[in-house]
């Protein structure tokens, strides 16, 4: 049986959700250029997660004040960070088990056991999170915060994105 | 790539390899402490970096998540109503005191 894909959504979202055309014309591809034994994957997660103690947490406040808006920024998480240091602003994900276990967001134990293993060539140095809840155009995603992980990344010579939505 | 719990909507946007997963929001990897499960997801993104050739790449995870789902659909929302769904249901009853004036 295929996912169903509305599960844990509302019933009454299920039929727009089922109703929506499709968003783009067609799909970007770009090949794997590298054999994943020698290439290097960064994670990224929009789960809010950050590192309590050395940055800010996303905007919860300013999304208090305009519903409608979610703070369009970014934190690089370094692979290695541990469950002390990690904190998760998210207003619209119940984050009880993020606080137990962050793999289940941004997995980089599991992802660090692969490199081990040689299953991938290299787990990046850094990886990305930012907060899912977006104003309908994802304006400033698009324009700045995207571009810029993406500058990141190619000066980290990272081969592959894992993308976890929260 | 993506892990996804709502593929059919990253296929829609068209998102070149989907990996689908049944499990609550919040929970892409799986459940909390379970290296197993979350190792297995961590797999197929793999097995889709590697075995897609072109774009429309979809693989879905065979695993059903451990806890019912009236459970698991309570729980992965947060405590509170988040700001825009209290914005709407606001709007939504000044619409309906509105029209009943």
């Amino acid at each position: 049986m295929p996912v169903d894909s509305y599960k844990y959504i509302p019933l009454n979202w299920r039929k727009d959700h089922e109703a929506a055309p499709m968003k783009r014309a067609s799909t970007i591809w770009t090949p794997l250029q590298t054999p994943l034994p020698e290439a290097r994957l960064a994670l990224l997660t929009t789960a809010g997660v950050y590192l309590s103690g050395t940055q800010e947490s996303f905007d919860l406040e300013g999304e208090r004040r305009n519903p409608t808006w979610g703070d369009p920024g970014y934190r690089v998480i370094p692979r290695g960070a541990q469950q002390a240091q990690m904190d998760f602003a998210h207003l619209h994900i119940n984050t009880r088990d993020h606080h137990q276990d962050f793999n289940i967001a941004l997995p980089l134990d599991r992802f660090a056991e692969l490199e081990s293993e040689g299953r991938i060539g290299r787990l990046a140095d850094d990886h990305y999170s930012v907060m899912g809840f977006q104003s309908d155009d994802g304006a400033a995603w698009k324009q700045e915060t995207l571009p810029e992980i993406t500058r990141r990344m190619k000066a980290a010579e990272v081969d592959a994105l894992v993308l976890a939505p929260a | 790539m993506i892990v996804t719990m709502m593929p059919a909507v990253a296929e829609r946007w068209r998102a070149p390899r989907v990996v689908g997963v049944e499990f609550p929001f919040g929970h892409a990897f799986g459940m909390p402490n379970d290296a197993a499960m979350q190792r297995s997801v961590a797999e197929h993104a793999l097995q889709a970096l590697s075995e897609a050739t072109g774009p429309e790449y979809r693989l879905d995870v065979p695993i059903e998540w451990p806890i019912d789902t009236k459970t698991a659909y309570r729980d992965w929302q947060p405590l509170e109503a988040s700001p825009i769904v209290a914005y709407n249901k606001a709007r939504a009853a000044a619409a309906a005191v509105s029209a009943g004036s």
